[in-house]
């Protein structure tokens, strides 16, 4: 009972992180229709900003809670920057044309920061200073919530919550579900769809550097590589909400936190080594699939001729 | 002079060439010249992806169904092939050396492992087609992605291939083979388009419902597409082992399928000698990049990356958009169907000056 309680926490930390990330790709998808490649590459960025900035504000060194804040919120500020570089130099001047060439152009912006950052900084992983003194709280029997567990909860569900605010309760989230509704109409009702699409990026982009400290403070490794993977689950993790989908995104990011944590703990007794982690979150994004093509919370779009 | 007379013409010419140049290549090389091996090798895996490619470009190109799972039906066919190769060929190569001699055992033998990646990535093919098939755009890119994901990992877990410290497999490939397979992989595809078959494709990539309604049966001919598009996938897999000679499910990453799809972008979707032109291009482009004097060779990746970005900017479409190159003395004019050369360009228009690129997003902005 104590581990399946433990595992339960340990998944919904990790399925906190995708969700985080999640939400940046389904906000630009919903709004472009376009798989942001790079946001993968964003979440690694965010992390690593943060490690720099550790070490230049001096917060390296001793543990606190106000540089950990420091540097959440600075590595956020930098990756919407970047975020909304990215949309404004590589994906503006594409938008107008075939999917496919936005995609490629996507694939094209994560080879070049990924390769960008083996070039400059090595592909050598790095370890990723305490900024949290480390910490465990036991729930009950063994179970036991880590400090920086409880951390990536407070932190993402704050975050959720303020996004949920944003889209719903302000002018620019109004715009947002507007153009996300309808670029062109909401172009005619006087809506500055560049500037809002280009707010949708840092949105997305300071979320997914959100992120990436608070996995590199529960995991403390980073390296150049690391957003490959996450930043395909996490997308996995959009499509499996129903992309476009904000409640969606958690949900789905969720669940694949959930399943691969289990898949780890109890897979061999069913069978499944442990290996097959990183297959889990695919197998069932087929199985949703097939029975739901537009995701668990997503809604089917009438086809027009 | 007679078609026949002239078709043979051009396989006795190409066969020739495929041997000077596999001599070439080789070690001994041709008449005292030879090709350092570091070139021969661009020169294979350029071949290797030219049929990556083109095959590709059938499904995505032709039939517009999204897909970047090539890399799994790649190790299917490469893993199927390999097998067979370290534990069975060699008893069948030896008892078959005895009948017809050595050296056409060999062939045949690899002749037998090809056709045998072939149908393991064809029923691989078959199996993700049929799900998936049914799943539009974006939804039908990320499931195939996560089945060669699933491929790749179930790979990885099965010890008799090696699992994750590799696979050793014995050498087969030679420029023979993959010159051979290349042009025959764009011959196939090439009838494909332009059959019966290919129009009903073309047809599904410009709008499936009206194809519907025009009588298509669109998800047969999609998963038509999808096999014969994975089988030739898997012999790209199969010649690609044997010439490597080491196995690593390293090597079928979901990057590898973005390599092929960029290769196919680059080219220009739609144009075989597109994709031929974007496979080599991509695969001398990061090589020719280590020229680079000094502290820019360090950065050749991220220079490729961004005339990546550049190309696409500057040409949306593909360098060639979706007209051929250099096709017209292939073609004999009493066989060219009514409206002219390029599938799926009406007379005159070529689909590329029609700016569907462009089309295609506006109404897609409409649609919502």
């Amino acid at each position: 009972m104590d581990t399946l309680l433990q595992q339960i926490i340990n998944g919904l930390t990790v399925g906190a992180i995708y969700a985080l990330i999640a939400l940046g790709y389904t906000m630009v998808y919903g709004i472009l229709r376009l798989i942001n490649f790079a946001h993968g590459d964003i979440y690694m960025l965010g992390a690593f900003v943060g490690y720099f900035l550790a070490f230049q504000l001096g917060f390296a060194t001793g543990p606190s809670l106000l540089g950990l804040g420091m540097v959440l919120i600075g590595s956020m500020i930098v990756a919407a920057l970047a975020g909304m570089a990215i949309e404004r130099f590589a994906y503006r001047p594409v938008r107008k044309y075939a999917r496919m060439t936005t995609l490629i152009t996507a694939i094209g912006v994560s080879l070049f920061i990924e390769n960008l950052f083996v070039a400059k900084l090595g592909a050598a992983p790095r370890a990723f200073p305490q900024l949290l003194r480390e910490q465990s709280y036991p729930l009950f029997g063994n179970a036991a919530i880590s400090k920086s567990q409880i951390l990536i909860f407070a932190v993402s569900v704050a975050l959720m919550l303020l996004l949920q605010w944003i889209i719903f309760k302000t002018r620019v989230g109004t715009a947002m579900r507007a153009v996300s509704f309808n670029l062109n109409s909401a172009k005619l009702m006087g809506i500055n769809t560049d500037v809002i699409i280009s707010i949708t990026f840092a949105l997305g982009s300071a979320l997914a550097a959100a992120g990436g400290v608070l996995t590199a403070q529960y995991n403390p490794q980073i390296d150049p590589l690391m957003g490959i993977l996450t930043g395909l689950k996490a997308f996995v993790a959009a499509v499996l909400g129903g992309i476009g989908n904000i409640p969606g995104a958690v949900l789905g990011g969720l669940l694949i936190g959930l399943a691969e944590t289990f898949v780890v703990g109890y897979g061999q007794n069913v069978g499944i080594p442990s290996t097959f982690r990183d297959a889990v979150a695919f197998a069932i994004l087929i199985l949703v699939l097939l029975f739901r093509p537009t995701g668990l919370l997503g809604s089917t779009v009438q086809e027009k001729v | 002079m007679p078609t026949f007379l002239k078709r043979l013409l051009g396989v006795i010419v190409i066969a020739i060439l495929l041997f000077a140049l596999n001599a070439f290549l080789g070690e001994q090389g041709l008449f005292g010249f030879g090709a350092p091996p570091y070139y021969s090798r661009i020169v294979m895996l350029a071949g290797i992806n030219v049929i990556l490619a083109v095959s590709l470009n059938l499904i995505t190109g032709f039939t517009g169904q999204f897909s970047i799972g090539h890399a799994g039906f790649m190790a299917v066919g490469a893993y199927s092939s390999a097998y067979l190769a370290v534990y069975h060929a060699g008893v069948w190569e030896q008892s078959l050396a005895k009948i017809v001699g050595g050296s056409l055992a060999h062939a045949l033998v690899f002749l037998l492992l090809i056709g045998v990646g072939a149908l393991g990535a064809a029923i691989a093919g078959l199996v993700v087609g049929i799900p998936s098939l049914r799943l539009r755009g974006d939804y039908l890119a990320i499931v195939t992605l996560g089945f060669a994901e699933i491929i790749r990992i179930v790979i990885l877990n099965i010890d008799k291939v090696g699992g994750a410290t590799g696979f050793s497999v014995p050498g087969y490939t030679n420029f023979i083979w993959v010159g051979a397979f290349a042009i025959l992989t764009i011959v196939i595809v090439y009838n494909i388009v332009h059959s019966d078959a290919g129009r009903a494709l073309v047809s599904i990539r410009e709008d499936e419902l009206a194809a519907e309604a025009m009588g298509i049966n669109t998800t047969r001919y999609k998963v038509l597409a999808f096999v014969i598009s994975s089988a030739l996938a898997g012999v790209a897999g199969v010649l690609f082992g044997h010439y490597t000679q080491f196995l690593s499910t390293n090597d079928f990453q979901f990057i590898r399928s973005f390599e092929v799809i960029i290769m196919i972008v680059l080219g220009g979707m739609g144009s075989l000698t597109g994709s031929v032109l974007g496979a080599i291009v991509i695969t001398v482009l990061p090589e020719a990049l280590r020229r680079l004097p000094g502290d820019f060779s360090k950065y050749r990746l991220v220079i490729y990356a961004a005339l990546l970005i550049i190309i696409m900017l500057t040409r949306p479409q593909g360098v060639l958009g979706q007209r051929e190159l250099g096709f017209s003395w292939l073609k004999r004019p009493q066989r060219q169907p009514e409206g002219g050369g390029t599938v799926g360009a009406s007379k005159g228009v070529p689909i590329a000056q029609r700016g569907s690129a462009k089309a295609d997003h506006k109404k897609e902005i409409d649609d919502r």
